[in-house]
């Protein structure tokens, strides 16, 4: 076969692959290190779904115009928040603010990747004792709520009235009413166990409204909290599916009328409000013997600013921080969302505007932080905890289960 | 080929020598060779050696968030090793991942192989139905995951209330009891394995001359005996490949079972895909994470040391 301008042709591409390998490298050693805009600030969140990306939009628009800046949202699942903020660290391309859910920054502020937000000029004014602990790793406070979610009891109305059972306030009435609410292919009641947080999040009001605590997982207020939920699937008032039900998995069954009651957290109201048939009211989570305090877990995202290094771009972001969380803003996203605002004056307002939703803002008055007195630990505690009530829900003794979870939680795992 | 240009008549090489120098010719022949080769080269020691490289040093590193920020990690010598070896859950990882791996590739290759050559005879729907078996191929594995945790829910679950109709008893804990859930999980994964199997055995079996088979015939061989010495040994080639390529994918497995099971109840389905995940991104311990992965990653090795051997016997 004839070779016409073999060699000049070989040359030619010779360039060509050469020069487009170098490029390849090129394209992958440049990606990371891009430079901040001056006038553009950004706000990384979770807020993925339609609806949160399109209220934050809104609020971020409003705060742009106020504050004479361009302010960009970049929403990444919340599972990933962490992880990417991490890789940004590393590439020195942080964005300005972001949003947290509150049981991880700890973990980001012991890295020391955030910055004082006093001493960036924000006020902790009229915000309750327990948000701003909420906000703050050992004593600085990192992260700002706009507002804040706990978990409730959720019961479906027209169940109860036909049945002529009341609300249930202690563990005794929950038990019993569940047993009588439990018939055909209904179930008295409906929770998470599941093997992730949201299972850890539904066990931490009956760990702590029996005084139990995530420091001792052995002790006997934690392993009674647990035989409780295991007397609730001995009756047969819950299903044994709770082991590997998400809390978005409770709600399909709640919707589904296939549990007269639920426990799930005000996210769902969005869902909930979809059937237009499902008459649902709220109550605070039942405590062990009445007049004792329910407390549920404090949920929700945090505002914080990382260390860009920028001083100047800090305080801007401070700013934005502040016009996110102002009075108003929190308002008009409880409105949105269904959680109760931080900031004591707003949650005024908004409780009377929804007084249906009293229940849930008495819930958060007396809720408590996750991370409060583990810290940056949490992961490896939820981690054991989830394992051992899952095993003791499935057969194990609860003593057993949570003297292993105890060890586990404390060798660092 | 370079051989033939190199031994040209040398009459000839002092004609034209100014225009093709042979010694120059090769250099840029060479030249343009490796140029092809190059953008491989650099992507491959980008994208897969320095990870791998990366992986391995790290897993001997305290690497932690704060590792992000400061850019330091100290060696730690064995530290992490020795962790993740002590750790009970490694072992109890490392037996789901070995029950877990060779209950679906029996399972994928069984009935991939029985579907494959029963496509093989002609009768009618053949094609359709052949290509509505390839169906749970096209659904990405999440989207399998979430609907089979629909299927097999306990009370809710179809599988469970055709179970109850058809009288076999329902309320079986496929998902929910720890000794359950494994064998669930591996099911899931047969049925998403089987039409991968069933394409490739089915093109190897399209290869074999169909006189071999008229031949056996004339003989007087059994179905089986057919199958035994006429089928699967010339369809070697293709079941090696296709079990180690089924191997690679099934051993690493994470996705399916993070949306089936999230490695519960009770640790019941961690795997060390998706215990490599929890270290690393759950409890951000990258140091650890990076240990099972090695582990992995070690184990895959082994057998892509057989799939290329396998290659290389078929080459010859």
């Amino acid at each position: 076969m004839p070779r016409p301008r073999r060699g000049r042709r070989g040359r030619s591409t010779t360039a060509a692959l050469t020069a487009c390998s170098a490029l390849v490298a090129g394209a992958a050693l440049t990606g990371c290190g891009a430079g901040r805009d001056p006038g553009v600030f950004t706000v990384l969140n979770s807020s993925t779904d339609a609806s949160y990306h399109g209220w934050d939009a809104a609020t971020l628009k409003r705060c742009s115009t106020k504050l004479g800046l361009t302010i960009e949202q970049q929403s990444v699942p919340a599972a990933q928040v962490m992880q990417k903020s991490l890789r940004m660290a590393s590439s020195k391309s942080l964005p300005d603010v972001i949003q947290f859910d509150a049981s991880e920054t700890p973990t980001f502020a012991e890295a020391g990747g955030l910055v004082d937000l006093r001493s960036l000029g924000l006020s902790t004014k009229d915000i309750p004792k327990g948000i701003v602990d909420f906000g703050s790793y050992k004593g600085t406070y990192y992260g700002a709520a706009r507002t804040v979610n706990t978990l409730a009891l959720f019961y479906n109305k027209d169940i109860l009235k036909k049945a002529g059972l009341e609300v249930p306030t202690t563990w005794d009435e929950m038990r019993e009413t569940s047993k009588k609410l439990t018939q055909g292919s209904q179930y008295g009641i409906a929770l998470s166990a599941g093997g992730a947080e949201d299972g850890v999040f539904q066990f931490a009001p009956f760990m702590w409204s029996n005084g139990g605590d995530e420091t001792n997982l052995a002790g006997p207020k934690v392993a009674a909290a647990l035989d409780y939920w295991k007397g609730l699937i001995k009756d047969g008032s819950l299903s044994r599916s709770t082991v590997n039900w998400t809390q978005a998995d409770v709600n399909d069954q709640f919707m589904a009328g296939n549990a007269a009651m639920m426990i799930n957290g005000p996210w769902q109201v969005e869902t909930l409000n979809t059937k237009k048939n499902l008459h649902w009211g709220i109550a605070r989570i039942p405590v062990p013997s009445s007049g004792e305090k329910s407390v549920g877990p404090l949920g929700g995202a945090v505002l914080t600013v990382p260390k860009t290094g920028d001083t100047g771009r800090q305080k801007t972001a401070a700013k934005i921080i502040r016009c996110m969380s102002s009075e108003r803003e929190q308002i008009t996203y409880a409105r949105n969302s269904w959680m109760v605002p931080a900031n004591e004056k707003a949650a005024a307002t908004w409780r009377k505007e929804v007084p249906e939703l009293d229940a849930l803002a008495d819930q958060v008055a007396t809720a408590r932080s996750r991370t409060a007195k583990v810290g940056a630990r949490w992961s490896s505690v939820s981690l054991a905890l989830q394992s051992a009530f899952q095993s003791a829900l499935t057969g194990q003794s609860s003593e057993a289960a949570l003297k292993k979870a105890q060890t586990r939680a404390t060798s660092g795992n | 080929m370079s051989t033939t240009t190199a031994t040209a008549p040398s009459v000839q090489r002092t004609a034209v020598q100014k225009k093709t120098d042979p010694a120059r010719a090769r250099r840029r022949r060479r030249l343009s060779q490796w140029g092809f080769i190059a953008p491989a080269v650099v992507f491959m020691l980008l994208f897969f050696g320095y990870p791998l490289v990366r992986n391995v040093v790290m897993s001997f590193q305290d690497f932690s968030p704060s590792t992000f920020f400061d850019g330091k990690s100290p060696f730690n010598g064995t530290d992490n090793w020795s962790k993740v070896f002590h750790d009970d859950l490694f072992g109890k990882a490392l037996w789901h991942t070995i029950v877990f791996t060779i209950g679906s590739l029996i399972g994928q290759f069984g009935i991939g192989l029985a579907l494959a050559v029963f496509f093989t005879k002609r009768f009618p729907l053949n094609g359709f139905l052949r290509s509505l078996i390839l169906l749970p191929w096209l659904v990405p594995m999440v989207v399998s995951g979430i609907v089979w945790r629909r299927i097999l829910d306990q009370d809710t679950g179809v599988l469970n209330s055709f179970a109850e109709t058809i009288g076999l008893g329902g309320a079986t804990p496929w998902l929910t009891s720890p000794g359950m859930a494994l064998f669930s999980v591996v099911m899931v994964n047969i049925w998403i394995g089987i039409p991968f199997n069933m394409v490739i055995l089915y093109g190897g079996l399209q290869e074999i001359p169909k006189e071999l088979y008229e031949a056996s015939s004339l003989d007087g061989a059994s179905a089986w005996r057919t199958f035994r010495s006429i089928t699967l040994p010339l369809l070697k080639p293709v079941i090696t490949v296709v079990l180690v390529l089924g191997f690679m994918s099934t051993v690493k497995i994470l996705d399916l079972i993070l949306a089936l099971t999230d490695g519960g109840p009770a640790d019941a389905t961690q795997t060390l895909g998706t215990l490599t995940y929890q270290n690393s991104f759950v409890q951000l311990d990258f140091g650890a994470g990076a240990v099972v992965g090695n582990v992995l990653i070690l184990i895959s090795a082994v057998f892509a040391v057989f799939y290329l051997r396998a290659n290389r016997s078929e080459g010859k």
